[in-house]
C-alpha cells in the first residue's frame, strides 16, 4: 500500500511570526518546522506501514518553500521513506482550493492508495482541504478520524463528532484526516535523523505535475485581535460555586 | 571552528528538548518534594527514551549507542540540563569509560550498558581521597586468578539504580621522582559480589532524587578477568575517557542557566514596582546583560572543548577552562536570577532555589574548581619550567 502523508512546514510557533508588509504573508524562515498538526498523520501512516510490512510505503507530500526542509526532515527522521517537496514561485499565497489541486494531482502521480491529513494547518487554518481532495481525486473522505484501523482492505475509523463518535468505513484509495491525539506522535530518533539527509526528497513544479496555477486571492488588510477582556473574579464565601454555575448557565453551557 | 548546526544538530537539539519539557520536566516538582523518583517513572522514561532513540546517545552506534560526536552531545546535554539529574540521568550516558572493555567485558557490561539492561556507576572518591586521587585507600591485591578488595567509596552517584561499578583501587605502589606512588587499576564489580555492600550516602542539599552512595569492600573477591583495561592502568584508562564527564558537567549547567535567564527575564519584564517595570530599573537590567555575557561565554568555551574533542584535538585544558567557567556562571546566574525576583526567588513555588542549590555541587563534583585552576596554570607555567 502507498501511504503519502500531506506535512507543511511552517515557522516555528515559539518565535513570532512576521508579515510582509505589502502582502501580507507570512515571512517564511529558511528554518521551518513540521506543523505539530502533522505529527498525528505520520504517526498513523507509520503504525500502518508497521502493520502491513514490507507492502506498504510511507512518502511525505509538502507544498511549501522549501528553505531548509528542516521540516520535512523531521517527519522523515520519525521513519517516513521520502517525500515528495512541490516548491514553486506561482504558488506563493495559493488558496485552499490551489493548494487541493496540487496535492490531488501529486497524490494521484504518486500512485497513493491512501493519503492522510491532519484536519487542519496552524498557520493557515483553513480547513477544508482534505475534503477537497478527496473530492478533486474522486475517492472517499474519511474525515475527523480518532481512531484508525486497516480491516479486510477497507479503512475503518471513529468519526470525532460533537456528540461522540460516529464509525465510518471506506474503500481504498481513499483521503484520511487525523484529529490531534488519534495517536501518541513517536519521537525522531537520533538514528534516524542521520539517516533523514540520505532519503530521498523529489523536488517538483506545478508544471510538472500539470497544474496551472491560478492565485486569486489577495489578503487586503490585517488587523490586531482585540486582547482578552479581563475575566469576572468572584470571591468564595463558601457558596462561590453557585456563582460559578449561573455563570456557566448564562454563556448556555449547562 | 565553526557552531553554526547542521540541520541533524538542530533536530536533535528540537527532540532532546521536546522530550525533555514533555517526559521529564512535568515530574520535577514531584521529584524535588520527595527527594525520589515514583516507582515506575524510572522504567517509564527509559522505555520512552530507548524508543526515542535517544538512549546512550554518546555511545558507538556499533554497540547500539546514538554514536553522537562530543560538539554534538554538547548540544544533548545542554538541552539535558533542563532537567535535574534525577530525571535527566534516567536517559543513561553510560561512561565512556566503557570502551575500555574488551573481551567478554563487551557482551557482559558494555553492550547491556548500552541497551539499558544494565545500569553503570563510577567509583573514585573516598572518605580521605577527593582531589587527591593517588591517596587513595581502597586496595585490590591479587591472588591466584582474583583480587581481593578492601576499603571504601563515598560520594557514588546513582550507584543506588546500578548494576555494577567501575571502580578504581590501589594495586601498589611505584617510585617517582616525587616519592611512592599508588598504582591505581579500575575493575568491573557487579552488584551482590559477597564483600560488597552498598549503604544510602549523605542527604545532599544538591539533586533532590539523585543520591550517592557509600560502598562498603570487605574482602571482596571479584575474578581477575574484570580488570577495566589494564592492570596499574586505570589512570591511563580514566585520562583517555574521563575528559568527556567535565564537559558535560559544563554543558549541563548551560541548560539550567538558560531556564533561570528565562524566568529572571520574564519577571524583569511583567513585575511592576515604582511604577515601573523592573527591567526599566538599570540595578535589574545590567544584572541580566552581565548574566547573558556570561551564559554566551561559557557557552562558547564548552562548545570549544567539545568541538576540539570531537576534532581529537582537546587538551585538559580545554575542558577545564569550560568546566570551571560554566560551572561558575551557573551559580552566578542562578543567584542573580533570585536576586531578580526578590524573596519569592528563594521560595519553592519556583524552580530558582533549586537551580541555585543543585549547582552549588558542579563547582566540586569531577574536580573542583580549585583542581580545574590548577590544570589551567600548570600547563601555562610547565613550558617555562614553573
Amino acid at each position: 500500500m502507498k501511504i503519502v502523508v500531506c506535512v507543511k512546514q511552517i515557522p516555528d510557533p515559539a518565535s513570532p511570526y512576521q508579515l510582509d508588509p505589502e502582502s501580507y504573508f507570512v515571512v517564511r524562515p529558511n528554518d521551518q518546522v513540521l506543523d505539530d498538526t502533522d505529527r498525528y498523520g505520520v504517526e498513523v501512516a507509520l503504525q500502518l506501514s508497521d502493520e502491513l510490512g514490507e507492502d506498504a510505503s510511507v512518502t511525505l507530500l509538502s507544498m511549501s518553500p522549501g528553505g531548509s526542509q528542516q521540516g520535512i526532515r523531521q517527519a522523515l527522521a520519525m521513519g517516513a521513506d521520502g517525500a515528495i517537496l512541490i516548491e514553486d514561485e506561482t504558488l506563493r499565497g495559493a488558496d485552499a482550493l490551489t493548494t487541493s489541486q496540487i496535492l490531488a494531482a501529486a497524490a494521484t502521480r504518486a500512485e497513493a492508495d491512501l493519503l492522510i491529513a491532519g484536519t487542519e494547518s496552524t498557520d493557515g487554518y483553513t480547513g477544508v482541504v482534505p475534503q477537497q481532495v478527496a473530492e478533486i481525486m474522486g475517492v472517499p473522505a474519511l474525515t475527523f478520524a480518532r481512531k484508525v484501523e486497516h480491516v479486510d482492505g477497507k479503512l475503518r475509523i471513529e468519526r470525532q463528532t460533537q456528540a461522540g463518535y460516529d464509525v465510518v468505513e471506506g474503500a481504498l484509495p481513499a483521503v484520511l484526516s487525523v484529529t490531534s491525539g488519534v495517536v501518541e506522535p513517536r519521537y525522531p530518533t537520533f538514528k534516524g535523523i542521520m539517516q533523514a539527509k540520505s532519503k530521498p526528497v523529489e523536488t517538483l513544479t506545478a508544471a510538472d505535475l500539470g497544474v496551472t496555477a491560478k492565485v486569486s486571492q489577495k489578503i487586503v488588510s490585517v488587523e490586531e485581535v482585540e486582547g482578552r477582556q479581563a475575566g469576572d473574579i468572584i470571591e468564595d464565601d463558601g457558596e462561590g460555586y453557585l456563582r460559578i454555575i449561573e455563570k456557566l448557565e448564562e454563556v448556555k453551557v449547562v | 571552528m565553526n557552531f553554526d548546526l547542521t540541520s541533524e544538530q538542530k533536530l536533535i537539539v528540537q527532540t532532546t528538548r521536546e522530550f525533555v519539557k514533555k517526559e521529564l520536566l512535568p515530574h520535577e516538582a514531584e521529584v524535588e518534594k520527595n527527594d525520589h523518583v515514583p516507582d515506575g517513572l524510572v522504567e517509564s522514561i527509559k522505555a520512552k527514551a530507548i524508543a526515542a532513540g535517544i538512549y546512550a546517545p554518546n555511545m558507538p552506534e556499533e554497540y547500539g549507542g546514538g554514536g553522537l560526536d562530543s560538539f554534538t552531545m554538547a548540544l544533548v546535554e545542554r538541552e539535558l540540563g533542563a532537567a535535574g539529574y534525577a530525571l535527566n540521568y534516567i536517559i543513561a550516558r553510560p561512561s565512556n569509560i566503557l570502551m575500555a572493555c574488551e573481551g567478554d567485558q563487551i557482551e557482559r557490561y558494555l553492550i547491556p550498558t548500552i541497551t539499558g539492561e544494565r545500569y553503570d556507576c563510577l567509583a573514585m572518591s573516598e572518605p580521605d581521597a577527593g582531589s587527591d586521587v593517588r591517596g587513595m585507600k581502597c586496595t585490590a591485591v591479587r591472588d591466584g586468578d582474583e583480587y581481593v578488595i578492601n576499603g571504601t567509596k563515598h560520594f557514588i552517584s546513582h550507584a543506588d539504580m546500578a548494576d555494577y561499578v567501575i571502580l578504581f583501587a590501589a594495586t601498589g605502589e611505584e617510585e617517582t621522582a616525587r616519592g611512592p606512588k599508588k598504582r591505581i587499576t579500575a575493575f568491573l564489580v557487579d552488584m551482590g559480589t559477597p564483600g560488597f555492600e552498598l549503604v544510602p550516602g549523605y542527604n545532599a542539599v544538591s539533586n533532590k532524587g539523585y543520591h550517592n552512595s557509600i560502598l562498603n569492600f570487605d574482602d571482596c573477591r571479584i575474578p581477575a578477568g574484570n580488570v577495566l583495561g589494564e592492570e596499574h592502568k586505570g589512570f591511563d584508562v580514566a585520562n583517555e575517557w574521563l575528559g568527556a564527564t567535565r564537559l558535560q558537567v559544563a554543558a549541563i549547567c548551560l541548560g539550567r542557566a538558560r531556564r533561570a535567564i528565562e524566568l529572571a527575564t520574564e519577571w524583569a519584564a511583567s513585575r511592576e514596582q515604582f511604577g515601573q517595570k523592573i527591567g526599566k530599573f538599570q540595578g535589574v537590567s545590567f544584572k541580566l546583560a552581565d548574566m547573558q555575557t556570561q551564559y554566551d561565554a561559557a557557552e562558547l568555551l564548552t562548545f570549544r572543548a567539545a568541538w576540539k574533542d570531537s576534532e581529537g584535538t582537546m587538551t585538559d585544558s580545554d575542558a577545564a577552562m569550560a568546566k570551571v567557567f560554566a560551572t561558575e556562571m551557573c551559580q552566578f546566574v542562578t543567584d542573580e536570577a533570585i536576586q531578580i525576583y526578590g524573596g519569592m526567588g528563594l521560595m519553592d513555588d519556583l524552580p530558582l532555589e533549586m537551580f541555585w542549590r543543585d549547582t552549588r555541587v558542579d563547582r566540586i563534583w569531577d574536580g573542583t574548581s580549585e583542581i580545574q585552576r590548577h590544570i589551567i596554570s600548570r600547563a601555562m607555567l610547565r613550558p617555562l619550567g614553573g
